[in-house]
């Protein structure tokens, strides 16, 4: 064949056969891994869930009980909120919030809002966020007890113009060096309460999103 | 050609030191080491690629012609890259969640296509693999070095979330080195890591130096 002496068809012929092995493994190694990363995921949302809804308390599968929806009002900048619900033979015994505060240092901070069915918060938990280091990261509970200190808490307890930092008048601690990141967590955790309850029943009776496992 | 293994290994851990003397993969190895543990961590997967990517590249070298052979590379690391964080998802989730988008970043460190193009498409599989190692465990070592250092004067602590990355074993190695420490910021941060990366090569150049002035000596003591 005159054309195997070609340098230019030689050259594509390897770099296709390169191109053909590279995807090959990849292929094979992402069938392998599939599943075993889908239960790690599983895992760590429920995780998460976990430390805010004690398990014994509910008897769903919350990851598959959930759907998504959007209200700027409330949960501004366009993003999707996702809703979790936890319920005791049918009945709602709770919901888990993932929204995002906007007004962060450095953008939006990702957060877990447990409520319960009576408007009682069960607990604020950080999923991820981009405020600085040794200042705002306040707001882990890996490095302080101030996220912990939203348990118990509703809309009454403080009065809604003390629902704020110290430093505007309100009843919560803001960091020294950092009011910005608690302030923008105070807010959001406020105005998810608002939301439970004005849509308490859009919430529970909300038919979940079928099939699907949340991957965001 | 005999394979010299320990010129191989004396080159990756200390006179090619990728992270201190060649000073290649500077973004990763400034950004990720705030900790001992991160350091360690994206050292471990970086040692995983360089290794199967070694081994891929020198058992494909019949294929790579020297027109193709960057892009050949390139298509080779970058599907090792993704495998080893294929991995990792799986495995090692809560290392995989710490590092993030440094995992995939490992692309661009150009101590890997360095090591390709500079050994491995000119060496067999075994000396590839070795080659692979060295380099990536000199990496690691700087890393964990400066991770190291930075998180004991940043925060006082040493293998902090050891126990989160790795499991049980893992909580065995955080320690406290300084009990109620007020936090050093600076070291925490890029500018930190510059500083912290300045001291450390330029400790590294001086314990070289006086290992050759040793040398030389004993060198011209002989032969007179």
């Amino acid at each position: 064949m005159v054309f195997a002496s070609n340098k230019i068809f030689r050259s594509t012929v390897s770099l296709a056969l390169v191109a053909v092995m590279g995807v090959t493994l990849l292929a094979a190694v992402n069938k392998l891994t599939e599943a075993r990363i889908a239960e790690q995921e599983k895992k760590a949302i429920l995780a998460q869930l976990g430390q805010l809804v004690a398990p014994d308390l509910y008897d769903n599968e919350l990851q598959l009980d959930l759907f998504s929806f959007q209200n700027e009002r409330y949960f501004p900048r366009g993003q999707t909120v996702v809703a979790y619900r936890a319920r005791r033979d049918g009945m709602a015994v709770a919901v888990v919030l993932k929204m995002a505060a906007v007004n962060g240092y450095n953008g939006k901070i990702n957060l877990l809002v447990g409520i319960k069915e009576n408007g009682t918060l069960c607990g604020v938990r950080v999923i991820s966020h981009k405020e600085t280091p040794g200042l705002g990261d306040d707001i882990e509970v890996k490095r302080n007890d101030w996220i912990l200190g939203f348990a118990g808490r509703f809309l009454g307890n403080p009065k809604p113009e003390r629902w704020a930092v110290r430093r505007d008048g309100g009843e919560f601690d803001q960091f020294t060096g950092a009011t910005i990141t608690p302030r923008a967590v105070v807010e959001a955790v406020r105005l998810t309460l608002e939301f439970f309850e004005e849509q308490k029943l859009f919430l529970f009776e909300s038919p979940s999103d079928s099939q699907s496992e949340d991957n965001s | 050609m005999q394979t010299d293994y320990r010129q191989i290994f004396a080159d990756g851990l200390w006179h090619q030191n990728t992270g201190l003397v060649v000073l290649l993969g500077l973004c990763p190895l400034l950004a990720i080491t705030n900790t001992a543990t991160n350091g360690l961590g994206l050292g471990l997967a970086t040692i995983l690629t360089l290794v199967f990517s070694n081994l891929t590249v020198s058992l494909a070298r019949g294929l790579l012609r020297p027109e193709i052979r960057i892009p050949a590379y390139v298509l080779i690391i970058a599907s090792v890259v993704t495998v080893v964080q294929l991995l990792m998802q799986a495995w090692l989730y809560d290392l995989y969640r710490v590092l993030g988008i440094f995992i995939p970043l490992i692309v661009t460190n150009c101590a890997i296509i360095g090591r390709a193009e500079a050994f491995a498409s000119r060496n067999t599989p075994l000396p590839s693999i070795a080659d692979g190692f060295a380099t990536g465990l000199g990496f690691c070592l700087a890393l964990v070095t400066l991770g190291a250092l930075r998180e004991i004067i940043g925060q006082g602590t040493l293998f902090s979330q050891a126990g989160l990355m790795f499991g049980e074993p893992g909580a065995l190695l955080e320690l406290t080195i300084i009990p109620d420490h007020p936090g050093f910021l600076l070291a925490l941060l890029p500018p930190g890591a510059f500083i912290s990366l300045g001291v450390l090569i330029a400790g590294r150049n001086w314990l070289n130096s006086r290992n050759v002035v040793r040398q030389e000596l004993a060198r011209s003591g002989l032969a007179e």
